[in-house]
């Protein structure tokens, strides 16, 4: 006995259309983002014990598992605003012609934007 | 389970007020740390733009303002359709998201202005 | 009828599900014919293999919508979809609608769809009678290019059961639903345009859309519910 497959229902074969993957980047993006906003703020408030401690806090993001979840930080922005831009355009222009283009446009802009950090970081 | 229809649409319409103030904040917050990380980050190079400038707290606290808005707005959803909470549960998970952000964020802006 | 010489070519394995929320695939042969689509193969099997086998059809020409089911992970309607298109490596796997109670192996209980086509406040209110003049709808107006373009839908589920947000929300009214409303909501004859907009603009209406596009994608009829529903949020400012 099993039981018709239930939970994200579904399943793969569907072929998951672009909306999907639009959908899911700005929630996994958006949960990334509320969930270090706080720890940004905190990190900033440090100032309060004046510019070392600061300094310190930023010294933090040297280490290399820090850096890498900086620029996973710098994607998710990036794409959650893109992404976002493109619901607002669905819902106002009353026009599903771009969606997939923006959908799309939005992965690249977010990679991009990573890419410009990261040579920022480094080179520039 | 549904919320009462005014609150829902209140809600949407603040989130995604928030959301079009939040893209114009983001476009400057990106611009601005690409700039800022170049050459290698530090304190004093943040601080020294932002101490006593009464612009960028203005800035900063519009942008405080609308991510205490719009996380908890977008939080609250994704908890309606992951889990089986009542609504009140899920109003006041969100409602602390909310004062989490607003209280470390008040902070953090007064912090970079003040040091 | 000639007999199709059972080589492996000629043959479409295909596993049908038996039973209700629980239960089994089983597994048939079908001889392949030239054209055939998976309407017919489901009609062999209850034919000529297994007469208890349920399922739902009626005109077989693609206008009625009854015979929609789930084809390989897609909902489609299967007089519509020829085995060549879907039989990967000549093995086809259909299921009954999602999202609705199964009455049995792929027949759905099509109540909760329309209730919540009820519950979207899906039907006309109007207040006049025989004896007024005849309504007058400007056909080139933007309104009613709004209304046409959604206007087609025969209520068949497909879009139902391949959104996302019905499955995690069981009080969400779904694409046919709210589509349906969205078209009442631009009739410029109907008097039911508050309490609708009260019914749709809420979390388990139109705000719960998470722009999927599956049932865009999907639907028979090329409609696209989620212009509609976004339609319906500017409505709700």
């Amino acid at each position: 006995m099993a039981s018709l497959s239930m939970g994200l229902n579904n399943d793969s074969r569907n072929r998951r259309t672009s909306g999907y993957w639009a959908f899911l980047g700005h929630r996994i993006s958006g949960l990334a983002l509320a969930a270090f906003l706080p720890l940004h703020f905190l990190a900033l408030g440090s100032a309060l014990s004046g510019e070392d401690a600061l300094q310190k806090v930023i010294g933090w993001t040297d280490m290399p598992f820090v850096k890498l979840a900086e620029l996973g930080l710098v994607f998710s922005l990036a794409l959650h605003l893109g992404l976002g831009l493109r619901i607002l355009y669905i819902e106002h222009a009353a026009n599903m012609k771009r969606h997939k283009f923006f959908a799309g446009l939005s992965f690249i802009f977010a990679g991009t934007a990573t890419l410009v950090f990261l040579l920022s970081l480094s080179v520039l | 389970m549904p919320g009462t229809s005014t609150l829902e649409r209140r809600l949407f319409r603040l989130q995604r007020l928030s959301a079009m103030v939040l893209a114009v904040c983001l476009v400057v917050h990106l611009i601005t740390m690409i700039l800022a990380v170049q050459g290698g980050l530090t304190a004093a190079e943040i601080l020294a733009r932002t101490r006593d400038n009464t612009a960028w707290l203005a800035f900063y606290l519009a942008f405080v303002l609308m991510v205490t808005l719009h996380v908890p707005i977008g939080l609250r959803n994704i908890l309606r359709e992951l889990t089986g909470w009542p609504t009140s549960r899920v109003n006041l998970a969100s409602l602390f998201a909310g004062f989490v952000l607003l209280t470390f964020g008040l902070r953090a802006a007064w912090a970079v202005f003040l040091a | 009828m000639t007999q199709a010489i059972a080589t492996e070519a000629s043959v479409v394995k295909v596993r049908v599900w038996r039973g209700k929320e629980q239960g089994e695939y089983q597994a048939y042969e079908v001889p392949r014919q030239p054209s055939q689509t998976v309407l017919d193969i489901v009609t062999y099997i209850q034919r000529e293999i297994d007469p208890s086998l349920s399922y739902r059809f009626a005109c077989r020409v693609g206008v009625c919508g009854s015979c929609a089911m789930v084809v390989n992970g897609q909902a489609r309607w299967t007089c519509r979809t020829h085995v060549d298109k879907v039989a990967q490596d000549g093995e086809i796997e259909i299921a009954p609608l999602r999202n609705l109670p199964v009455v049995k192996d792929l027949v759905t209980d099509m109540a909760p769809f329309f209730d919540k086509w009820a519950k979207a406040k899906g039907q006309f209110q109007g207040d006049t009678t025989r004896h007024d003049e005849f309504a007058r709808v400007e056909p080139e107006s933007k309104q009613r290019q709004a209304v046409d373009l959604a206007i087609e839908c025969i209520g068949c589920g497909v879009c139902y059961s391949s959104c996302d947000v019905v499955s995690w929300r069981p009080d969400y009214l779904g694409p046919a639903a709210l589509n349906r409303a969205w078209t009442l909501m631009n009739d410029v004859r109907d008097t039911g345009k508050e309490d609708r907009l009260e019914a749709v603009g809420n979390d388990a209406g139109c705000l719960a859309c998470h722009t999927h596009t599956s049932c865009t994608e999907l639907c028979p009829k090329q409609l696209s519910p989620t212009a509609s529903i976004a339609g319906l949020k500017r409505m709700v400012r």
